[in-house]
């Protein structure tokens, strides 16, 4: 075993968190790469993983969840394979991204059915505790077979949650949703992660992410591209010029006054107000107000325009 | 009963599949019924009606249906997921898996073929066809769900082992009859209710051991294999 996942064992106790470790891991399909040497550790909180269709995001999540091998590297959930390891499901929950419910069955009773598989001491008050918990108390006892694609995604939801698990992977679980229910579900997500669940959601859309998580694992081409905070990510790329939308009393004058600054690299001047870029973003917002107040230019607003997940996304993608 | 042998018997009658079984025993019934009815020498009509159909045709198909569909189904539209994200070990989902379609294999084949013996020679014919088909059952369904796990067609795969190997092979290259699950089911019927109108060359001992063999053999591979499950690594 790794460095990483004795580390991981000699952490926290197992049984309030848990943390999946991902060290050197590849796999690959004949000549095809799927997944590159990721090295990464998820602990509390939610993250997300983000990349674009073919990045190799499901590959990963299913590596992490034990469906398959890594062709090098390893996986270890508190130390432990994930791969051919079944008790690692006494930890770990997994809604995959394909629609699959026994469609013959309600809810209640597929969720009933997880957790006795758990063989949970009270198998029908977690069944009603995860059902509550992803509102599906209403259609409960209607077959699967004739809910809306949101309501089964919920309902497997629930049934993931069923045991409480320390870990939860999600692949694209906004998928087919409504608005509502995206809010609902985010709002759960985020519930899980304070709560010190280690919560791992793949999506290709940044805006989920971004509303979700603002940790994120981005995968570009089967590699891992960046990972933590997005926005301290972006301001670690040194050789991207930042962008701030800029109005104040006086765009005209300080448009003048900041092209003499060293850290602005361009100033654009257009009817709503300045655009300013800078080359470093610390730099900038201390001369900012500097600079305002020798030319007694009042600054009424100061918006970072690229920190968005957006920007940072395409940089990524784009590099 | 296991929460594993309710969802897979949930499953496999909640299914439109399900309804294929029904014709082919029903055929051997009414087949047997007729014969009988309209006074046909047994000596004639038994061997056809009660080996090739009864024991070539309706125990493996129906054996290939249930087999294939306790496990394969569920890969197929990947319910099985849900199954494998639990923390059994994969030997407590394989074995009431194979139970479920031993069991209604068995059900499915023993009502028509124990109608079928006792109309073409007694009671006890009746009951030797019966036990052997549910040993029958149990190579059979074994063979049928660990191929639902080795390869992505098991269905043709099945039936190539069934129409060409014991079906055609069987029928002129009499070596392969040794490794012919039909075979062995004759053997068993024969020795447990001698008649003429079952012969097979195999001995008993032979087909008694390659039976337990075949169901605990390919019921082990199958629970390897489910240990290195793979989900299709496509990515989204």
């Amino acid at each position: 075993m790794t460095a990483i996942s004795t580390q991981a064992t000699a952490g926290p106790p197992a049984a309030a968190t848990s943390t999946l470790d991902l060290a050197g891991v590849s796999r690959w399909y004949g000549n095809v790469v799927a997944v590159n040497d990721v090295t990464m550790r998820l602990g509390p909180g939610v993250t997300g993983l983000l990349g674009p269709n073919g990045a190799g995001k499901t590959t990963l999540l299913h590596m992490m969840a034990g469906f398959l091998s890594p062709s090098r590297g390893t996986v270890a959930l508190d130390g432990e394979p994930t791969w051919r390891n079944p008790a690692v499901y006494r930890r770990l929950g997994l809604v995959s991204e394909r629609e699959a419910v026994h469609t013959f069955l309600s809810a209640y009773e597929f969720v009933l059915a997880s957790a006795k598989l758990h063989r949970l001491p009270d198998p029908e008050a977690a069944t009603r505790r995860a059902i509550e918990l992803v509102e599906m108390e209403d259609a409960q006892t209607r077959r699967i077979g004739t809910y809306s694609k949101g309501m089964r995604q919920r309902t497997r939801v629930a049934a993931a949650l069923v045991h409480d698990p320390q870990v939860l992977l999600l692949d694209e679980p906004f998928n087919g949703m409504d608005p509502r229910q995206r809010l609902h579900m985010m709002a759960l997500l985020h519930r899980l992660g304070d709560a010190g669940r280690t919560i791992l959601f793949s999506s290709h859309i940044l805006e989920e992410v971004e509303q979700v998580s603002g940790t994120v694992q981005v995968m570009v081409a089967g590699r891992l591209a960046a990972s933590g905070d997005y926005r301290t990510i972006r301001r670690l790329m040194t050789n991207r010029p930042h962008v701030f939308g800029v109005r104040s009393t006086d765009d005209r004058a300080l448009a003048v006054a900041l092209m003499a600054e060293a850290s602005v690299s361009g100033v654009e001047l257009d009817r709503t107000g300045l655009t300013v870029k800078a080359g470093d973003y610390g730099a900038f917002t201390r001369a900012l107000p500097r600079i305002a107040l020798r030319h007694g230019i009042r600054v009424r607003q100061l918006l970072p325009e690229d920190e968005s997940l957006e920007s940072v996304f395409s940089y990524l993608v784009e590099a | 009963m296991s929460t594993v042998t309710w969802i897979t018997a949930r499953g496999l009658f909640g299914r439109s599949r399900f309804l294929m079984l029904l014709p082919l025993p029903l055929v051997l019934i009414g087949l047997a019924v007729l014969c009988r009815s309209l006074g046909v020498d047994p000596g004639q009509w038994g061997p056809p009606v009660l080996v090739g159909l009864g024991l070539a045709v309706v125990l493996p198909v129906v054996a290939l249906i249930v087999g294939t569909g306790v496990l394969g189904a569920e890969i197929d539209d990947g319910t099985v997921v849900h199954i494998l994200t639990k923390p059994l070990p994969r030997w407590q989902i394989v074995l009431p898996k194979l139970a479920v379609a031993a069991g209604v294999t068995a059900v499915t084949v023993g009502v028509p073929i124990y109608v079928a013996g006792v109309l073409a020679d007694s009671v006890r014919l009746g009951l030797a066809l019966v036990a052997a088909s549910a040993a029958g059952a149990l190579a059979y369904s074994a063979l049928f769900l660990a191929l639902s796990l080795v390869t992505r067609r098991p269905v043709l795969l099945g039936l190539v082992y069934v129409l060409i190997w014991e079906g055609l092979l069987g029928r002129f290259v009499s070596g392969t009859r040794v490794l012919s699950i039909q075979q062995w089911v004759i053997a068993l019927a024969d020795r447990m209710a001698p008649t003429p109108l079952l012969g097979t060359t195999v001995s008993v001992p032979v087909a008694a051991v390659l039976t337990a063999l075949v169901a605990v053999g390919f019921t082990v591979l199958a629970i390897d294999r489910l240990r290195s499950f793979s989900v299709a690594g496509e990515t989204s």
